[in-house]
């Protein structure tokens, strides 16, 4: 086969998904604990122990019900979670045998649904109030379940042209395939929400109109794009946003131009394994990884990283770019780097990397950018309270502005790891519960 | 090694492994398979006036993932003609002449027709003969098997005409469809039975089809009630076996058969009282094959409790086998719970707060790491917790001393009597 027809191949979802008689044998070995620690470590709380004991009596239909009743994005959760240090990791087989496979189970259930499509919820008696999500990625989607389950009228604005967020177009289709993403988005839909998608919140339509016209405003925008990387030579030709990238994967035609190309990665966390496993699977010759820190700061799950290694991607610690170099036609043509040691460790217990002073060229074709996202700034010009580009919330996710609640990435603080959609779909449903909360005690009040 | 030979009723063989009468033991080429793979006995498929077989006959119950937890039939006596059987018995036992052959025989209750069979069956050398009592579906509406099998004068009559003519020793196969299995086991010691063996399948439905509402099996649309067996009927059997082995008047050997799938499921037959075991769903489930590690097993564990002979269990355990009356009250064991080895699964806890006593309580030590502990004073010592725990050795159920002498229901009412 050409090396080109081949490639849609390598987009296509790597884990097989389990045969019923794995999946029957698998549920059968969950202990069908009691207050069991796999659901205290899943965020959304899905009571796991009872969506598989259904999977055992082959009653799917209530076993996905039990899933996506306790986290709205169950079906890509299934597929993206970082199992191990969640429930997996949590469940009390690991002290005797090995893990229950909780993620795959939940795909096997979640599938079982989205090729039944039956319906899986109806919508709540309608109490007049209307809701206004901005972002229609998981933390969105999220709050607009379980406010549309609760009664409210809820209208989701989505800047790109297809909900679902990162699912839909960041996380890399041979985890995430986008039809599962978008089964979510319908199965929001099909409770009457009403999905605006190619507007964009502050350009297409103000905050301040969605204030006026709504009860309530859910602030869901996640994070923005790759922040540029601050070193001379940026803007030549070759260099790539990691998640412009997966996007690019993504839509129906595959990017030709990394074929047989070298390319170097910046960064170390999901979004870089995700932007060089791609551009591997894009067809380019040879992929390193640059971090400035080492293989234990790295942000990345083990599982990625391994599947990275898998995937030939080679990584490369200790490295900081300091000057992208081009040819005459403006193209890239090799990295300048420095090398960089690790400082003793700060109060935070994290260890600075500072140059060595030693430099040294690397040639490549490509340059990825993935040094994590930046922060949407246009909030600050409306008032919304944010520190270091985040949205300040108090307990019960409402911003500085009343009225206007956040959840999801756009609230995910500076903390150890990387943000989650498992996270995110948990923070949508607080938020929503948040609002209903507030507007019971609002309505109590007028109607004293 | 460890001396396997056994010995029914002056029957004997290699080892105490025998095929039960039944599906396995249908031909000569299947008895010589089963010799040749290790077994020790067959008693053969039971013979008798030919029948006809429905078509759809077996059916079984699979439990929580694990396939045949227990078996169910609608099969008759052998559908063979009489005279195949025998060419291929005495073909068989000429092969194997220190194999246990014994034929399996069911006919009305008529004396000249036991008379002939049992002629005709020892003519050709078998080492034994076991008159089937208990077949529960078919010949029963013949007034054969089982409805035989139920009324002890009718056990007593005909096993009395079979000793009229037997050279070789007759055991007698009891049905467990009947209340209380020594009075018929009784009627064959009274009849003259050289040994009884039990037992015989149960009366069963093995299920309904949820989706055409037809039951499980069924022959064209209907139904009817079968024999059950296998794994599942294991301490049924082991019940009726130890009834029988502690009764006074039955004092001959029993042949021990029902749901044994293991050389632990033989070692428990052996110690409650037989003298040697009979299988069929275990062989009908995997093949021949499983005796190689009935036997290996068997061998070992002799050797390991330092027995020089499988002769050495039988009955070991029957004097511990007694009436309720006789329990010692007075004794008391409470659950204990090994932290080490707990994994937390919390179902001792669940169980015991929902339908036991209400003691197992959950606490989080000063690391914040949860632990459950077991309110001693309130536990009574029902087992239930180290049942459904699945860890091996998490909770051991230990004795708590009480001061208290041994004392049992029924010397408590002797002594309210003589009070
Ligand atoms: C490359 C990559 C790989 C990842 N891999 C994983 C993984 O394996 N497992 C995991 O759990 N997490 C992973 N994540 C993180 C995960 O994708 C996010 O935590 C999650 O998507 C956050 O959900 P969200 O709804 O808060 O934000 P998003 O998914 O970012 O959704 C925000 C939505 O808001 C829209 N929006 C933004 N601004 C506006 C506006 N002004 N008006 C209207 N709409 C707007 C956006 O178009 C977008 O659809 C990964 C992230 C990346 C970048
Ligand atoms: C399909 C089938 C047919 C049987 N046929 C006979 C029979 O012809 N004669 C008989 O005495 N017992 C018959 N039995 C009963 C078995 O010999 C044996 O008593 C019973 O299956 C219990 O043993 P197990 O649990 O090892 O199967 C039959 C059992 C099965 C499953
Ligand atoms: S902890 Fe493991 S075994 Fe227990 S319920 Fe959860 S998945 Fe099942
Ligand atoms: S033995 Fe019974 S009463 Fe005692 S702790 Fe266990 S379950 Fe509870
Ligand atoms: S059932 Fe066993 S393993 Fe589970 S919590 Fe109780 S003692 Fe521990």
């Amino acid at each position: 086969m050409e090396r080109s027809e081949s490639i849609p191949l390598n987009f296509q979802e790597v884990e097989p998904p389990l045969s019923t008689q794995e999946a029957t044998d698998e549920a059968t070995r969950c202990l069908y604990c009691y207050d069991a620690p796999c659901i205290t470590a899943c965020p959304t709380g899905i009571d796991i122990p009872s969506f598989i004991q259904k999977i055992t009596t082959n009653n799917l239909t209530g076993s996905a019900r039990t899933i996506m009743e306790a986290n709205p994005i169950g079906a890509s959760c299934a597929r993206v979670c970082p199992t191990e240090e969640l429930c997996e990791g949590a469940c009390v087989l690991n002290q005797t045998s090995k893990p229950i496979m909780i993620g795959k189970l939940q795909r096997y259930a979640t599938d079982w649904a989205i090729q039944n499509e039956k319906p899986l919820f109806t919508a709540g008696k309608r109490n007049g109030q209307k809701v206004a999500v901005v972002g229609g990625g998981p933390a969105g989607l999220s709050a607009a379940r379980e406010l549309a389950l609760l009664g409210y009228a809820v209208t989701v604005y989505e800047a790109e042209t297809e909900a679902g967020g990162l699912d839909t177009y960041g996380i890399v289709s041979f985890r995430l395939p986008k039809r599962i993403s978008l089964w979510e988005v319908e199965q929001v839909k099909s409770l009457g929400v009403s999905i605006q998608t190619n507007t964009r919140i502050g350009v297409d339509l103000s905050l301040a109109e969605l204030q006026q016209s709504f009860d309530a405003v859910v602030l869901a925008v996640g994070m923005a794009n790759v922040p540029p990387l601050g070193i001379p030579g940026e803007e030549l030709h070759g260099v790539y946003d990691a998640i412009d990238l997966v996007k690019a994967t993504k839509s129906t035609t595959l990017p030709q131009q990394f074929q047989g190309k070298r390319g170097v990665v910046i960064g170390a966390g999901n979004t870089a394994i995700d932007g060089a496993t791609c551009a591997v699977r894009l067809g380019a010759e040879n992929v390193k990884v640059l971090y400035r820190r080492t293989e234990a700061e790295m942000t990345a799950y083990q599982f990625e990283y391994e599947f990275a290694k898998q995937d030939s991607v080679e990584f490369r610690w200790l490295v900081s770019p300091i000057a992208v170099l081009g040819d005459e036609k403006g193209r890239v043509t090799a990295l300048k780097c420095a090398e960089m040691a690790l400082a003793e460790a700060d109060e935070s217990g994290r260890r600075t990397p500072i140059p060595t002073g030693a430099t040294f060229v690397i040639k490549t074709d490509f340059i990825i950018k993935a040094i994590g996202q930046a922060r949407h700034r246009w909030l600050d010009d409306v008032g919304i309270a944010t520190h270091n580009g985040v949205i300040s919330i108090d307990h019960h996710y409402e911003t500085s502005v009343k009225g206007v609640f956040a959840c999801g990435d756009a609230i995910f603080g500076q903390g150890q790891g990387e943000a989650m959609v498992v996270a995110a779909a948990e923070q949508g449903k607080q938020a929503a519960y948040a609002i209903d909360k507030k507007r019971r005690s609002q309505r109590a009040e007028t109607s004293a | 090694m460890a001396d396997l030979i056994s010995n029914l009723a002056g029957i004997t063989s290699p080892n105490p492994f025998w095929l039960a009468s039944a599906p396995p033991t249908n031909s000569g080429y299947q008895v010589q398979r089963a010799f040749e793979a290790g077994w020790g006995g067959a008693v053969w498929k039971t013979l008798g006036e030919p029948i006809m077989n429905s078509t759809s006959r077996f059916a079984a119950l699979h439990f929580n993932g694990k396939r045949v937890a227990g078996f169910n039939n609608i099969e008759l006596i052998s559908d063979r003609p009489l005279d195949v059987n025998l060419r291929e018995i005495a073909d068989t036992k000429k092969r194997f002449p220190n194999h246990a052959i014994v034929a399996s025989l069911m006919v009305e209750p008529k004396q000249e027709k036991w008379h002939e069979i049992v002629k005709r069956v020892e003519a050709v050398g078998v080492d034994g003969l076991e008159l089937n009592f208990g077949c529960p579906h078919g010949m029963a509406e013949r007034g054969m098997g089982s409805a035989s099998g139920q009324v002890p004068a009718l056990v007593e009559q005909q096993t009395a005409w079979v000793k009229e003519v037997a050279t070789t020793p007759v055991i007698v196969k009891l049905t467990p469809n009947i209340t209380d299995i020594t009075a018929t086991a009784e009627a064959a010691a009274q009849g003259g039975a050289d040994a009884i063996s039990l037992i015989n399948t149960i009366n069963s439905l093995a299920g309904v089809d949820i989706d055409t509402w037809q039951t499980i099996p069924n022959v064209d649309g209907l139904g009817t009630h079968g024999g059950y067996c296998g794994p599942a009927v294991k301490p049924i059997a082991l019940h009726m076996l130890g009834d029988c082995a502690r009764h006074p008047n039955v004092d001959i050997p029993i042949s021990g058969i029902g749901g044994i799938a293991t050389w632990q499921d033989a070692v428990q037959f052996l110690l409650m009282g037989a003298s040697n075991v009979q299988v069929c769903t275990a062989a009908m489930h995997h093949g021949f094959r499983i005796v190689e590690d009935l036997l290996d097993g068997l061998s070992a564990y002799l050797e390991e409790k330092g027995l020089a002979s499988v002769q050495d269990l039988v009955g070991q355990s029957v004097h511990r086998y007694s009436e309720w009356g006789n329990l010692n009250l007075n004794h008391q064991v409470v659950a204990r719970i090994n932290q080490d080895v707990c994994i937390n699964c919390n179902k001792c806890h669940i169980s015991c707060e929902d339908t036991a006593h209400q003691c197992i309580g959950r606490y989080t030590d000063e690391n914040g790491a949860p632990y459950l502990k077991v309110d001693e004073d309130e536990c009574v010592g029902c087992n239930l917790c180290s049942i459904v725990c699945p860890v091996e050795g998490a909770i051991a159920m230990v004795p708590k001393p009480n001061g208290l002498p041994p004392m049992s229901w029924n010397e408590r009412q002797a002594a309210i009597a003589n009070d």
